[in-house]
């Protein structure tokens, strides 16, 4: 470790920050290992030496969900490493998950006044940090509030859910919450691959929820083995939906049902799910041929692609229509990936793909793309170049373009209004949703974003949930606590 | 291997046991479960699946659900042994559990009064006939079942099939049993015949189903299929289960299973359920070369 530090010229000028050690790409493109090795304890305490705990901290407004970064940051500068994490803790129930996968530099690390000359402080390998080495020694729970009696159902089992679920928990309340697929986690198990998200880390947070007193119920796909009025029904006396955007969106473009085609959330399902890289020690296959295309450019495409390369492909190309400069990927993903060999087509579209005689694609037809005005994104609007269609060959496509909110319990439930993009109409503050009781976070209400978005709105989706509790039956709530009062519970050991 | 087992952390977990409570061998590879569900009893309806995972390494599975029962909280299963999964599924004995469950899954059959209806099965698609069959009759229907397979052994359900019908046509390629055919000739002599049906359910194998579709085509009737295609989480995620329907891609897990026949691509359907035969024969040949075959993941 020493080594590490010593390599690193800029370990303690305080311009730049401490580098974090990464897998060697020719060695980590061979397996799953996780990429991102994390912070030893001397590189963690270089690291806080450089923020400056600035009274009116700016970092603390780019975090979705208000993380007290100064202070925690402050606490690993004085060693005080338990009473780190139950600073981060207080605000954020994921911190192993954020600290690898938040895109902090257009969060809390943007806002750092040491980025104004030089480097950030590296808040989320600090976090990390604190998390990992929690999880190492085992992990403090807070004792949770007096209980209320009141029950909360709490559908999906991702970051919205999840952050949901610990805070009510945390606040008194009964929490079951109801997971589709066989495992809990959402999008942090079937969706973020090992090698960037080890699924132990998801599991090792999901039983801290677990120890807060929240009930899992997996294999329970609301909308069908339940409906939100059946949930009232049971006894439950308000409900979250956090059932986030998890269906695929295809481009609509001739050919994209031949073999080999993928949507991104297949893959990686496949693969982080049902764990096909284990294949045949795990049941699930997949095919995975010598030149993939991955289309789109976003943190799912490098994700795909990454994957793709773990899996015996010889060549992998990322498509992507606008330019390197728009590319929606964070730069360190993007970094990564061409790290490992992947390769990047700018300003190319697909516009059908081929077929052998078998129905399988043997090739893509792509369009070269412009730049043309900027759009209601404000990115420029790629223009296809009229007759600049060319062939490329390959034998995989992976179609990583975006996800769409799951529709089946915005189907189903009588008077819970929906946009026209299947979001479900919610109160930005406070995801109070058009049905009395129901509240909702996540995708599912934003639209595709990130983790930490998720989280926030969980987050505030809690609070609220336990203002309408308090409101709806004031003697049965003796535990007036909300989440920012939560600062002075006492932490029990459990080892 | 990581460990992503809730088990482990059990006190919160609400116990879900899947337990196989009888266990019944159809035919030689085709096998019928009843199984300690009680939620998915609760819920079921005509036309609906489950998938499941047989163990920690298991494949998530749609099967049809053939029958549930409220008071006893269970459900049956019929499936044939073809790959790892069903045969380690077929490998589990009574009292054994399964590890996952999820459903009911999928849009409900639309069971309404139509008048004639005709179901024309094949197979182990018969598994799935069945209760839509049955629906179909409880809702006023004339029923008239034609039940066909590749040879006489490989029938199923007939007694169940018989009972819910009101005319019973049997039929198998090799005229072993009933009328030597399949079943699409025999739907369209009855059609050439006297039956003016108002609606017909075809389910079966996609070569199957696809003649069927054929044979009404030219009449007009309106005609159902429900489709089996590759599926992972069965409830719009993936995507693996898209098919062509009516120049539309549509979701079998989401918007499906049953679609309408006349505007379904079975040719996609086809070529995109022949995917993963070398992987399905590498995981068998793998399987069963490990100490104790593949019956040793039953008696984990």
């Amino acid at each position: 470790m020493r080594e590490t530090l010593m390599s690193n010229p800029w370990a303690s000028d305080g311009q730049h920050a401490v580098q974090m050690k990464k897998l060697d790409p020719q060695i980590r493109v061979r397996n799953f290992n996780e990429v991102a090795q994390g912070y030893n304890e001397e590189q963690a305490l270089h690291e806080a030496q450089r923020c400056l705990g600035c009274p009116k901290p700016r970092c603390i407004g780019g975090c979705p969900v208000g993380l007290e970064i100064p202070a925690f940051i402050r606490l690993i500068k004085e060693k005080k490493y338990d009473a780190a994490i139950r600073k981060v803790k207080e605000k954020n129930s994921l911190p192993a998950i954020c600290g690898r996968v938040c895109p902090q530099e257009e969060q809390c690390q943007k806002y750092c006044m040491r980025g104004i000359k030089g480097d950030p402080v590296s808040i989320g390998r600090l976090e990390r940090f604190v998390a990992d080495l929690e999880r190492d020694r085992g992990t403090n729970i807070p004792r949770t509030a007096k209980p209320t009696g009141k029950r909360v159902a709490v559908i999906g089992a991702g970051p919205a859910g999840l952050t949901a679920a610990a805070d009510l928990a945390k606040l008194g309340h009964t929490v079951t919450v109801f997971e589709a697929l066989h495992v809990a986690g959402g999008v942090l198990v079937y969706g973020i691959p090992e090698f960037r998200l080890p699924k132990k880390i998801v599991q090792a947070e999901v039983d801290y929820i677990i120890r807060l007193g929240v009930e899992f119920h997996n294999d329970a796909l609301i909308g069908r083995l339940f409906t939100i009025e059946e949930l009232f029904n049971k006894g439950y006396d308000a409900v979250f939906i956090g059932s986030g955007a998890g269906l695929p969106t295809f481009l609509g473009i001739p050919g994209e049902n031949l073999g080999g085609i993928y949507s991104a959330n297949e893959f990686l399902i496949r693969i982080n799910l049902m764990k096909s890289y284990k294949f045949p020690e795990y049941d699930t296959p997949i095919r995975v041929g010598k030149h993939v295309a991955v289309i789109g450019g976003g943190n799912v495409a490098m994700d795909s692609a990454r994957c793709a390369l773990r899996l015996g492909a010889e060549q992998v190309c990322i498509i992507y229509r606008r330019s390197r400069e728009e590319i929606p990927a964070r730069a360190e993903e993007l970094l990564n990936a061409e790290e490992e060999g992947v390769t990047c087509k700018f300003l190319a579209s697909p516009s059908r793909f081929l077929g052998d005689e078998q129905g399988r694609v043997k090739g893509i037809e792509l369009v070269t793309m412009k730049l043309g005005e900027p759009d209601e994104s404000g990115r420029r609007r790629p223009v296809p170049i009229k007759g600049s269609e060319t062939v490329i060959e390959i034998d995989t496509v992976i179609v990583a373009v975006g996800r769409t909110p799951n529709p089946i319990i915005q189907s189903v439930t009588k008077g819970l209004k929906t946009t026209p993009r299947g979001t479900i109409v919610a109160n930005e503050e406070t995801g109070e949703t058009s049905l009395e009781g129901v509240f909702t976070g996540g995708d599912i209400m934003t639209g595709e974003a990130t983790v930490i978005s998720a989280m926030g709105t969980g987050k505030r989706a809690a609070t609220a949930i336990h203002r309408y509790l308090l409101s709806k039956d004031k003697d049965c709530l003796n535990s007036q606590v909300f989440p920012h009062q939560l600062t002075n519970l006492k932490v029990i050991n459990n080892r | 291997m990581t460990t992503l087992r809730l088990q482990d952390a059990p006190e919160n977990e609400i116990p879900t046991t899947y337990k196989i409570l009888e266990k019944e061998e159809l035919t030689s590879q085709i096998k019928q479960v009843r199984i300690h569900a009680p939620e998915i009893a609760e819920k079921a309806k005509a036309g609906q699946f489950v998938i499941l995972r047989v163990d920690d390494e298991g494949e998530r599975i749609p099967l049809t659900l053939v029958g549930w029962e409220n008071e006893t909280g269970t459900i049956t299963l019929i499936f044939q042994e073809v790959g790892v999964s069903t045969k380690k599924l077929g490998c589990l004995q009574v009292q054994d559990e399964i590890k996952n469950i999820a459903g009911p899954l999928g849009k409900p059959s639309d069971v309404k009064n139509y008048g004639l209806a005709a179901v024309v099965c094949g197979g182990v698609g018969t598994a799935a006939a069945y209760p839509i069959a049955k629906a179909l009759k409880e809702a006023g229907n004339t029923v008239i079942s034609i039940l066909g397979a590749r040879t006489e052994k490989l029938l199923i359900l007939e007694d169940e099939m018989k009972q819910v019908s009101d005319e019973f046509y049997i039929t198998t390629d090799d005229g072993s049993r009933g009328r030597k055919g399949f079943v699409s000739d025999t739907l369209k002599s009855l059609i050439d015949n006297k039956y003016h049906f108002d609606v017909v359910y075809a389910i079966g194998p996609p070569l199957m189903m696809r003649s069927t579709s054929e044979v009404t085509r030219p009449y007009g009737i309106k005609t159902v299929v429900s489709l089996n295609p590759i599926m992972v989480d069965g409830m719009g995620m993936c995507g693996a289960c898209r098919v062509s329907v009516g120049g539309a891609t549509k979701f079998a897990c989401l918007d499906g299973p049953e679609f309408d026949a006349h505007n379904t691509d079975f040719e996609e359907l086809i070529r995109r359920l022949r995917v993963y035969p070398p992987e399905e024969r590498l995981a068998l040949d793998f399987h069963e070369k490990a100490p104790g075959g593949i019956c040793k993941c039953g008696k984990r």
